[in-house]
């Protein structure tokens, strides 16, 4: 079954979306855009790495994504705006990416591939990765589900029940670096905060409560990629913007329910 | 006995000294509320009791197991959290849907529990806040301008309310407040603050007190007439004294 390329592409597309729903529900509540931003850009930079010292892409996206992530968790609040700090390292790392790209020949000929995903050339290793990280990110969302709620609404409130915001926040954005490194192949290092923030913002309109918008983001972001990969093949258009557009459409239609 | 303690507590943000050197304790059903000026460092104290900020200096002691029901100030849910106030009182621990509905009940709100959060009226949401802070069986319940916002037959209800969860649980009420007015009347005991401890003592003691005087001096008539007329202030019981 997995010999099929087009399964094993909407396997992973699905895998991506089941993790990147409920996280981009945390990123839409905790206005983290373009925190995800930052450290989805920064995956350009662990390629660049990982090419160059032979070491896996996996392991060289997850580890640059873990220390931008890091870097804006710890700048954040020193002084600068976060929209303006976040602005200038999410760009930055995707300037320094492509500049160190340009010195790999290999890469090179190759960029769309890592800037917008190429779901339609995952092979069986990379869908092990994906779900095994969608899963990692899965369990430790559900494991923390509670106290990263709680810590979303209000951190002092969090803090007087005893739950430690900044270990949730922490939590998050290793949830975040994994998500990261297990989307890059799908969707690419440009598009990997839509798939976090577009099923969770078609979702919003639809849910009453945290668990059903969550899990709703999970449904339409892996419906996306099934919409997307279809309209890739059937209109010969790349499949990692065509499964975001599908994404897009269907939070226009959500938009549109909400006014009705 | 005392539920919670500061001892020569100080509070750091940066460099800037935010409270220094204050003692105050809190005992068994008491109703203690803090006061003073904005800026003065009240929320700040609440939240360093809490454990939320750290101690620069002194500490903080509390009954050992002591369960504290927290209200904060002013709490923003952001609009793109779907939150319905019921699922808000099961965090962080998940409670029984008749649970819920009981406690929404006693804080006089039980119409609200499937509403948005964010749709909620200041009142409504105060009310909200008051009942997950009861569903611990709070032994201290700690408020943060808890009638912010709130029009004054809001804010006079609210204080009735707190009175009576004070005499039907038994909780130790530590609140902070600049609505002087409805506060002395409902205090056991006012902390007048100021980066330090100006002054405490009784409402009665409080508001005769200079220290007191200088800061809410002339903004206050209304709160100081509540106790003008019994003029028989004593100054062996004045606890005021200048940091």
């Amino acid at each position: 079954m997995l010999d099929d390329f087009l399964i094993r592409a909407a396997l992973a597309g699905i895998g991506v979306a089941l993790a990147a729903g409920p996280l981009g529900a945390f990123v839409v509540w905790r206005r983290m855009a373009y925190f995800g931003d930052a450290t989805s850009h920064a995956a350009i930079l662990g390629v660049a790495l990982a090419l160059a010292t032979e070491l896996p892409v996996g392991l060289g996206t997850l580890a640059v994504a873990l220390v931008m992530a890091a870097t804006v968790a710890t700048l954040s609040g020193r002084g600068w705006a976060m929209d303006t700090m976040l602005g200038v390292l999410a760009h930055s790392a995707l300037a320094f990416g492509l500049v160190a790209v340009s010195f790999l020949p290999s890469v090179r000929t190759d960029l769309s591939a890592w800037l917008f995903g190429d779901i339609l050339a995952v092979s069986v290793p990379d869908l092990a990765f994906i779900w095994a990280g969608a899963a990692l990110v899965l369990a430790l969302l559900l494991w923390r589900w509670s106290a990263l709620l709680t810590a979303t609404t209000n951190e002092d409130l969090a803090a007087a029940s005893g739950i430690d915001p900044a270990r949730e926040r922490l939590i998050l954005t290793l949830a975040l670096a994994v998500t990261v490194a297990v989307a890059l192949k799908v969707v690419g290092a440009l598009l990997i905060s839509a798939m976090l923030i577009i099923p969770a913002a078609a979702a919003r309109g639809l849910a009453r409560n945290p668990e059903p918008m969550a899990l709703l983001a999970a449904l339409i972001g892996a419906g996306a990629s099934l919409a997307g990969l279809g309209a890739s093949l059937a209109f010969d258009t790349p499949a990692g913007p065509s499964i975001v557009a599908a994404a897009a459409l269907a939070f226009l239609v959500s938009a549109l329910l909400r006014r009705a | 006995m005392t539920l919670i303690a500061a001892h020569h507590l100080a509070v750091r943000r940066g460099r800037d000294e935010i409270l220094s050197d204050v003692s105050l304790s809190v005992a068994p059903r008491e109703i203690v509320t803090i006061v003073g000026p904005n800026g003065s460092g009240k929320s700040t104290l609440l939240r360093a009791l809490l454990g939320i900020l750290p101690a620069a200096a002194g500490r903080v002691s509390r009954k050992p197991g002591l369960r504290i029901g927290y209200v904060p100030q002013r709490l923003q849910v952001d609009g793109t959290l779907p939150l319905t106030a019921a699922r808000f009182l099961s965090l962080p621990r998940r409670r029984a849907p008749a649970e819920v509905a009981a406690a929404l009940e006693r804080v006089g709100v039980p119409e609200v529990a499937d509403r948005q959060l964010a749709d909620l009226s200041g009142g409504q949401f105060q009310r909200v806040l008051l009942a997950r802070a009861l569903l611990t069986e709070p032994e201290l319940l700690m408020l943060d301008e808890p009638t912010q916002g709130l029009d004054q037959p809001g804010e006079a209800a609210f204080y009735r309310l707190i009175e009576e969860v004070r005499s039907r649980t038994g909780a130790a009420i530590l609140m902070v407040s600049h609505d002087l007015h409805v506060v002395m009347a409902a205090s056991d005991r006012v902390i007048c603050l100021n980066r330090h401890v100006c002054c405490e003592g009784t409402p009665r003691v409080v508001s005769n007190a200079p220290e007191y005087r200088a800061l809410f001096g002339h903004g206050t008539q209304g709160a100081l007439a509540l106790y003008r007329h019994e003029h028989d202030h004593d100054h062996t019981h004045d606890q005021c004294h200048h940091a």
